[in-house]
């Protein structure tokens, strides 16, 4: 991504990009944690049609490991869906901390059923396909496409 | 790694020559205009997967292929467990069994257009469809494996269907060999409240008619004739699936390092068939297919019970359930001799010609029924499998019509309420969870299924069978 798209995608931290036949979502940060916590927030944009509809009501750990950094960011998103899952919520806020290949961090949402939130399409889950974390022209990039 | 370009062979076939590491070659059914239109992605996965340990005869992409998750969406390939053969993740894919279930009412178009919106509105009401929507029933965790050893056959036996439903679902409801042991709790514990869901995405329920027949003998053998009522059913093992592949990726990856096969893409991971993690997969694989069978044979069951309160004197007759997202043990003729091998249809359907000892007494003499969806705002397809089938590629065929549009790109042309009152001025009804889901499913979005279907039949695959045409939708 050149210095142009990296600035105007800065603004927002995170961006949805495309993908055959799914969706692939991007976020960027100052740091790899940053750019984590904005891809999340990218991946939860695709299950309802306003993230700024979502209340940050409750808040649930989450913690995650893998072998090396993008599986790491594949592996968060993974957690977060298989969270959002069971506890029925939605998530709109997020921060993380990253020890090596290890996660610890929190996802701020409500429940489905605590208000009318118009709905988006359900992300099954994180893959490999396209997945990357790197720095570039100054800042940290984590993406990858995710299967609806 | 730079695979050759694909060259004509036969009407409807190009090949992929072999070369550098691909151990066979790989085929391409498809005409010029659907080949010039697949992205570059499908020939370098092809090669890929020809590259694979034990891979029988040739790596086959059908004619709706598009780039997957390590295998082309439309792959299909086979391996020999005598040989080394794997069995891997992206052969089968995430939603392991999506597949579609279609059922005949024995009503005609008009006879359920005067009920059509009470009907869809009903369904719409029964079914949960949809990002966070959850089923009605409430499993324990010993229930849910009961369901992932038993299939629709768990579903029949506690009062979701008719015993009779049995023989029209592949596997007559419950794939062998499935463990729930050798499925994470995780997995588990994200499906306890999803079965009997539709799910989002290209899931859908759909109430069709049919239009045209172009096979008489296959159709009267389904039950089917002009202007026939259909509902058909399309999605899978819904979130349990999904978690088993990310699961075993990371299971796969490292058997695959350290059995030493070379792995091109990261969710081609692979493991000997007949290695303890290969053997672990295929068994949480197969908890995965009976996942799916048994909510849709509840969502059947639901079906039914709208039918009741609506069209009480209606039939609902189970024409056929089929997979498309599988590894399943098959025996085929390999050089003159049977052989028991481990077929990956990723995105491709199952299609058992006539004569085949696995199909239905009804069906035996004109092949298995296939449905292929469409989209909501065109039509979909039944066919039948073919006996040349079986020598092309292990009797599989195309599973649906394959996007044109990134989903992204539709969001941008279109918006959901338009393409609901588009559709509707065409007299299609449509229910959905999501105005969002609606805008990305945009009939507009796919590629040509007659085209797809048309190479098809061309090809030999699977033969076609019938045209049908949507009245109502749900999407989820």
């Amino acid at each position: 991504m050149g210095q142009e798209g990296m600035e105007k995608l800065r603004g927002a931290g995170w961006e949805t990009f495309d993908h055959v036949a799914d969706i692939g979502v991007r976020g960027i940060g100052l740091t790899v944690e940053e750019a984590f916590e904005n891809g999340a927030k990218a991946l939860f944009s695709i299950m309802v049609e306003d993230l700024s509809e979502v209340i940050p009501r409750e808040t649930v750990p989450v913690s995650c490991s893998s072998y090396d950094l993008t599986g790491l960011f594949v592996a968060w998103l993974n957690e977060l869906i298989g969270v959002a899952d069971i506890r029925e919520m939605v998530f709109r806020e997020f921060t993380v901390q990253i020890n090596n290949v290890s996660l610890k961090g929190t996802a701020k949402g409500q429940r489905w059923d605590q208000g009318n939130i118009s709905r988006g399409i359900e992300v099954k889950g994180a893959t490999f396909t396209k997945a990357i974390v790197e720095k570039s022209n100054g800042f940290y990039v984590a993406q990858c496409v995710v299967d609806v | 790694m730079n695979a050759g370009q694909p060259r004509k062979i036969e009407d409807c076939i190009y090949e992929i020559p072999r070369t550098g590491a691909m151990r066979v070659p790989a085929y391409i059914f498809a005409d010029s205009h659907l080949l010039r239109d697949m992205d570059s992605k499908v020939v370098e996965q092809l090669s890929n997967v020809a590259s694979l340990p034990g891979i029988v005869k040739a790596a086959m992409a059908m004619p709706d292929a598009h780039w997957g998750y390590g295998f082309p969406i439309g792959g299909v390939a086979a391996f020999d467990p005598g040989e080394g053969g794997v069995i891997s993740v992206g052969g089968v894919g995430y939603d392991i069994s999506c597949g579609v279930r279609s059922m005949a009412l024995g009503i005609d178009r008009k006879e359920i257009l005067p009920y059509l919106d009470q009907l869809i509105q009903e369904l719409f009401s029964e079914i949960p469809a949809g990002v966070g929507s959850t089923g009605k029933l409430r499993l324990s965790m010993e229930e849910l494996d009961d369901v992932l050893r038993g299939g629709a056959v768990w579903a029949v036996e506690r009062g979701y269907g008719e015993p009779e439903d049995l023989q029209f679902i592949e596997e007559q409801g419950r794939l062998e060999g499935a463990d729930p042991a050798r499925v994470s709790y995780r997995a588990k514990e994200r499906q306890l409240k999803q079965v009997g869901t539709l799910g989002s995405g290209n899931h859908y329920l759909e109430i069709q008619y049919v239009e045209e027949i172009f096979d008489h003998e296959a159709a009267q053998a389904f039950g089917l004739e002009k202007e026939a009522v259909v509902i058909s059913i399309h999605c899978g093992s819904r979130a349990l699936g999904h978690q088993i592949g990310t699961d075993y990726i990371q299971i796969l990856g490292k058997a695959a390092a350290k059995y030493k096969i070379p792995i091109r893409e990261r969710e081609l991971v692979c493991a000997p068939i007949n290695s303890p993690e290969g053997k672990d997969y295929y068994m949480a694989m197969a908890c995965g297919v009976n996942c799916a069978l048994a909510n849709r044979q509840v969502l059947m069951h639901l079906v039914r019970k709208s039918l009741k309160r609506v069209l009480s004197h209606t039939d609902c007759r189970l024409i056929y359930d089929v997979s498309h997202n599988t590894c399943k043990k098959e025996r085929h003729r390999v050089n003159g001799k049977q052989k028991t091998l481990y077929v990956h249809r990723k995105g491709a359907t199952r299609a058992f010609g006539p004569g085949h000892s696995e199909l239905p007494d009804v069906y035996r003499k004109v092949g298995q029924p296939l449905f292929i969806g469409g989209t909501m705002g065109t039509c979909s397809f039944v066919l039948a499998g073919t006996r040349s089938g079986e020598d092309l590629a292990w009797s599989s065929a195309c599973h649906g019509a394959g996007r044109s549009m990134s989903r992204r790109q539709a969001l941008k042309r279109w918006k959901g309420k338009s393409v609901i009152n588009s559709l509707k001025s065409k007299g299609i009804i449509i229910k959905t969870a999501s105005m969002r889901g609606a805008a990305e499913e945009a009939p507009e979005a796919y590629k040509d299924v007659k085209r797809v279907v048309d190479v098809t039949h061309r090809a030999g695959l699977a033969r076609k069978v019938a045209l049908v045409r949507p009245m109502a939708v749900i999407k989820g």
